[in-house]
C-alpha cells in the first residue's frame, strides 16, 4: 500500500520540546482531576516543567512548551476554544511575558522560586483581566482578587521549590538526555 | 512512592537571597491587596435623608439614637459600634427595619412610606447599582 505520508523534518530539539510538553500535559490532565473550591484556583503543576525548561533551555523553549501544553490540554480536556481555554491561554501569555523579563535577573540571587512567583502572579492577573473584560464585567470580582493572589503566592512558591529541586538534582535531565540520544541520534 | 514524596519535601537551600526578597514582597503585596480590597468598604459616616433632603450626616464613631420626622411619624435610627439601622418606623410593612444593621459603605435602608433613608458612606464612594 502506497499511502502518501506527509513527513515533517524534525530535529532532536523538536523531539525534546514535544517530550517536555507531553510531560507538562500529563500534569495538566492529572490536575484536572483535583477538585477546586474556586474556578481558577489550581496548583498549576505543569508550570514546574515550564520553569525547568526556562532554566535549562531558555525562554523560547519555555514558551513552546507552555503554549503547546495549553493547546493540547484544551484538546484533550475538551475545553478547546471554550472560555476555560482562553483563560489558560491568557494566563500563559501573561506569565511568559513576565518570565521574558524576569529571566534576565541575575542568576546568582534569583532562582526558579522567583520566576515561579512572578509567573504565578502574572498568570492570575492575565486570567482576572480576561474574566473582567470578557466574562464577568462586575466590580464584585475585586473581592476575589486577594484569594487569587494568595493562591498564586502559595502555589507559585511551592512549584518554584519543586522546580528548583529538580534543577538542582539534575537527575531528570541526565536521564532524559540519555534516552533522547538513544532514540533520536542527532 | 513514599520515598519519592519525601524526596520532594521543601528544601530551603534552593531559595536564594533574591528569592526570599521576592517571596517577602509578594506576601506583603497579597496582604496589602487583602487589606485594601476587603477593608476599603468600611463606612465612617451615616447620611440620613428625609423627604429627599439631607436631614443630617452623623459619624458612626459615636453611638446614638436619632429621631427623624416624616409624613407618617417618627423614624428612629440607631447607630451602634460603627453600624447603623432603622430601629423603628411607622411604615406598614417594616422593610427598612427588617433590613437590620448596615455595615459597609454604600449600604442603604430606605423607608419609602415615611420618606426616610439612611445610607452609609466611607472614604471611597462605591457604586450603588450596576447594570449592563
Amino acid at each position: 500500500m502506497t499511502a502518501s505520508t506527509i513527513k515533517l523534518e524534525t530535529t532532536a530539539t523538536d523531539h525534546h520540546l514535544a517530550r517536555m510538553a507531553a510531560l507538562a500535559l500529563g500534569l495538566t490532565v492529572l490536575e484536572a482531576a483535583i477538585p477546586s473550591p474556586l474556578p481558577g484556583v489550581k496548583p498549576g503543576l505543569a508550570n514546574i516543567v515550564t520553569l525547568i525548561v526556562l532554566t535549562r533551555y531558555g525562554w523560547r523553549a519555555a514558551a513552546w512548551v507552555s503554549l503547546l501544553r495549553v493547546l493540547a490540554g484544551g484538546l484533550l480536556l475538551g475545553s478547546f476554544l471554550t472560555p476555560g481555554f482562553f483563560l489558560s491561554l491568557s494566563g500563559a501569555l501573561c506569565s511568559l511575558a513576565v518570565l521574558a523579563a524576569s529571566q534576565h535577573l541575575p542568576q546568582r540571587w534569583f532562582g526558579p522560586v522567583t520566576h515561579s512567583i512572578f509567573g504565578a502572579f502574572a498568570h492570575i492577573a492575565g486570567q482576572l483581566l480576561l474574566v473582567y473584560f470578557w466574562l464577568i464585567p462586575h466590580a464584585g470580582l475585586l473581592y476575589l482578587v486577594p484569594v487569587f493572589a494568595a493562591a498564586a503566592l502559595l502555589f507559585g512558591t511551592v512549584n518554584g521549590l519543586i522546580a528548583a529541586h529538580f534543577i538542582a538534582s539534575k537527575k531528570l535531565f541526565i536521564h532524559e538526555n540519555h534516552e533522547r540520544h538513544e532514540k533520536f541520534p542527532a | 512512592m513514599t520515598s519519592r514524596l519525601v524526596g520532594l519535601k521543601p528544601n530551603l537551600q534552593h531559595i536564594k537571597s533574591g528569592d526570599w526578597t521576592v517571596l517577602l514582597l509578594a506576601t506583603l503585596f497579597t496582604v496589602w491587596l487583602a487589606a485594601t480590597v476587603w477593608q476599603g468598604g468600611a463606612a465612617d459616616k451615616a447620611v440620613i435623608r428625609s423627604g429627599g433632603k439631607i436631614f443630617s450626616v452623623v459619624p458612626l464613631s459615636r453611638d446614638q439614637i436619632i429621631d427623624v420626622p416624616g409624613p407618617l411619624g417618627i423614624s428612629r435610627i440607631a447607630i451602634h459600634k460603627l453600624q447603623a439601622r432603622i430601629a423603628a418606623d411607622p411604615s406598614p410593612r417594616q422593610y427598612c427595619v427588617r433590613q437590620g444593621w448596615l455595615k459597609q459603605a454604600g449600604e442603604i435602608a430606605v423607608c419609602l412610606p415615611n420618606q426616610v433613608s439612611v445610607e452609609l458612606s466611607g472614604g471611597r464612594k462605591r457604586y450603588d447599582s450596576l447594570n449592563y
